[in-house]
């Protein structure tokens, strides 16, 4: 009888924990992110060098995602997991450990869409989506960015109009939209009397149009589209009837940016692992370059800046827990961990030598998709003038 | 159905190199090792799981709020200090459900005493099938299976690849790999299976209930525990006991002399100037021609 070995990807690698950061962790947290990493290990990894060549998003995997109980994790009731925010935060971690186009689709998916739901929707809303989006069968995408208000949403021009007999009328443009290709409902930001309100709009309404936005070097295993509205009339169970002005996309906002917060994480991890791996096995004047000191610079700082993030991030994961979270916070760590993981993955880049710009090893990936991280949900400088604002009192923006 | 799942806890083969032994040569140290299921008992776990389940109910619940697609109950056991609760947290996250801890020091148990444990269990919960893995990923004996069923004088298949069964049925038909072909074997409950690792093949296991066309993805090991399963799993029942209180005198058959680590490699390379003198090194140095 043949003695079958355990092979490594059954188990999973192990994680950059240098600090023993696992006995902060509840076993429930533990469990989340062995499994969702051992998932990512053997379903995602495998496959997405080639979907991210060829500019596609894993669709075949969305089954599986709502399976596992991704979508909508820290939702309570409607199908969704209800887990804790710290647990819900590795589970984003390590499907960024995969790719941050995986990442992004489960953030829209249950931070951006499922969530305004769940908080500003009405029962009945809540009822005909929520299970079918937590089980994966119905996409959702978010239109809040239109193509002259990025970093200034509340300037949109998109506008709603009530109808005399009842619903509404859409009309304006949103873009740099992630799965709008994929998207059964959009959760559609416009203005009704000059004050901003969400509207579900399903994608098959007329007057709806999708263009994929194909042209792109980065995020490239996720779908990013324009929305066009043209005359799309909805009825009066479209509007979110739970909030008004720019309070409702900017909670959604928080929630998406504080699964960011640990999606950098993985990103920044999985090229921590690859430049030591490489290191340590590359050999040049006769000794693996990890003996030289200028590569062990390189290691240090990223295992340094990974430390200081998984800390930074665990504490604003309990602070959300505990309901006591500023959404200041979340910028400061979204602003942190990104900045630092991209540093990092040029930073590997550059240690794996040539192989660094090879589909082979995951740093070349990692590194084009944080410039996209770095730029979406509020770009890094609009975090850095959010803290501003929030120590000192004097808006920089405005 | 009810089935009796041992899942021991491993040292994460993918951390081997930080296994160290102690100074005095007689143990294994487990300072700073992480720990995973035996995957061999994940193996017979996913089995167990499939045996019990009608897919075609899944996560549907009735109105007790318990859910359709269980047909059976699967029950973990672990012997191990506290902290091996993890191990059985994670089958329950997977499905079981329910679990028992043995509270026991690594140290004081061999494989005689492992089947002891699992014995006075087996007798107290009255399982149809006690499903083991054929062996630890760390101890490699291979034994702790076949001495349970030879204690509680139940029918033993080992290293099963397939089991098939029918709702009601006391006579499960599993077949073995053997060389050159496949042995089937009909078993009747209550009885002691091992398996192998085509257990996972996708139509492996069929228990008359679960539609036969159903095919299981393929996979590695077994199923993924998913968040609401892990949210579940802090809610099921499981039960610590000592081998006290399951009237168990351990009786040690073996003792552990002495571990050793493997020797480390040395990185010693020749350039030879001619095939002639490699062949002569081969032989008089290397001794391997």
């Amino acid at each position: 009888m043949v003695c079958v070995r355990p092979s490594v990807r059954e188990i999973g690698p192990m994680t950059v924990d240098y600090y023993g950061i696992d006995e902060e962790l509840s076993e429930e947290e533990r469990l989340v992110r062995d499994n969702v990493r051992r998932f990512v290990s053997d379903r995602i990894l495998p496959d997405i060098g080639r979907h991210y060549q060829q500019g596609t998003f894993p669709v075949e995997l969305i089954g599986e995602f709502g399976e596992l109980g991704l979508l909508g994790a820290n939702l309570k009731g409607y199908g969704c997991a209800g887990m804790g925010d710290v647990a819900y935060g590795l589970a984003m971690q390590e499907l960024e450990w995969g790719d941050s186009g995986v990442r992004s689709f489960a953030s829209v998916q249950g931070a951006l869409c499922m969530y305004p739901i769940h908080a500003f929707g009405s029962e009945e809303q809540k009822e005909r989506y929520l299970p079918g989006m937590a089980r994966g069968e119905i996409i959702g995408c978010f239109g809040l960015t239109e193509p002259d208000f990025g970093s200034n949403p509340s300037g949109m021009i998109t506008v709603a109009e009530r109808l005399s007999g009842g619903g509404f009328r859409l009309n304006g443009t949103k873009r740099w939209i992630t799965n709008g290709n994929l998207a059964h409902i959009a959760i559609v930001w416009a203005k009704l009397n000059g004050k901003v309100h969400g509207f579900l709009v399903p994608t098959d309404t007329p007057g709806f149009t999708a263009r994929k936005i194909d042209d792109k070097f980065s995020l490239r295993a996720s779908v990013t589209s324009e929305l066009i509205l043209e005359d799309v009339e909805v009825g009066d169970d479209a509007l979110l009837p739970g909030v008004s002005g720019m309070r409702g996309p900017l909670s959604c906002l928080s929630q998406a940016r504080y699964g960011i917060c640990w999606g950098a994480i993985g990103a920044a991890s999985s090229c921590y692992e690859t430049a030591l791996a490489y290191a340590k096995d590359r050999v040049q004047f006769r000794r693996p370059i990890a003996g030289y000191q200028l590569v062990q610079n390189k290691l240090v700082h990223m295992l340094s800046e990974i430390t200081k993030a998984q800390w930074l991030t665990l504490r604003l994961g309990r602070l959300k827990e505990a309901g006591k979270v500023r959404p200041a916070q979340i910028s400061l760590a979204k602003r942190n961990n990104v900045a630092q993981a991209l540093e990092i993955a040029r930073m590997a880049r550059d240690v794996l030598g040539a192989n660094g710009i090879m589909y082979e090893y995951p740093v070349g990936r990692h590194m084009m998709n944080l410039e996209t991280v770095y730029t979406y949900e509020g770009t890094h400088d609009i975090h850095t003038l959010i803290v501003g604002q929030d120590i000192t009192g004097l808006a920089a923006f405005e | 159905m009810k089935i009796l799942v041992p899942v021991k806890r491993v040292a994460d083969p993918d951390n081997a190199n930080k296994v160290k032994v102690s100074d005095d040569g007689t143990k294994v140290t487990s300072d700073g090792l992480e720990w995973k299921m035996n995957p061999f008992d994940e193996w017979s776990l996913e089995a167990a799981l499939r045996l019990t389940e009608d897919v075609s109910k899944k996560g549907m619940k009735g109105d007790d709020g318990k859910p359709l697609d269980r047909i059976g109950e699967v029950v973990l056991v672990s012997i191990g200090p506290k902290d091996a609760v993890q191990t059985i947290r994670q089958g329950l996250a997977m499905g079981a459900e329910r679990g028992i801890l043995v509270e026991a020091e690594d140290s004081s148990l061999d494989s005689h005493v492992v089947a002891q444990v699992l014995a006075a269990v087996a007798q107290k919960e009255n399982p149809d099938i006690v499903f083991l893995g054929k062996q630890s990923a760390d101890g490699d004996s291979n034994v702790a299976g076949t001495k349970l069923a030879e204690m509680l004088g139940w029918p033993l298949v080992n290293y099963a690849t397939s089991i098939r069964t029918e709702p009601g049925s006391d006579t499960l038909t599993v077949t073995r790999a053997l060389d050159g072909g496949v042995q089937t074997i009909e078993v009747k409950m209550p009885c002691v299976l091992t398996s192998t690792d085509r257990i996972l093949h996708p139509e492996s296991v069929k228990n008359g209930v679960t539609p036969e066309d159903h095919k299981y993805p393929e996979s590695e090991g077994g199923r993924y525990a998913s968040l609401k399963g892990i949210m579940a799993a802090k809610k099921k029942p499981l039960e610590e006991t000592t081998l006290e209180a399951l009237g168990v005198t351990p009786k040690r058959t073996e003792e552990y002399v002495k571990f050793a680590l493997p020797p480390a490699r040395e990185g010693k390379a020749t350039v030879v100037e001619s095939v002639d003198e490699l062949v002569e090194k081969l032989h008089s140095e290397a001794k391997v021609l």
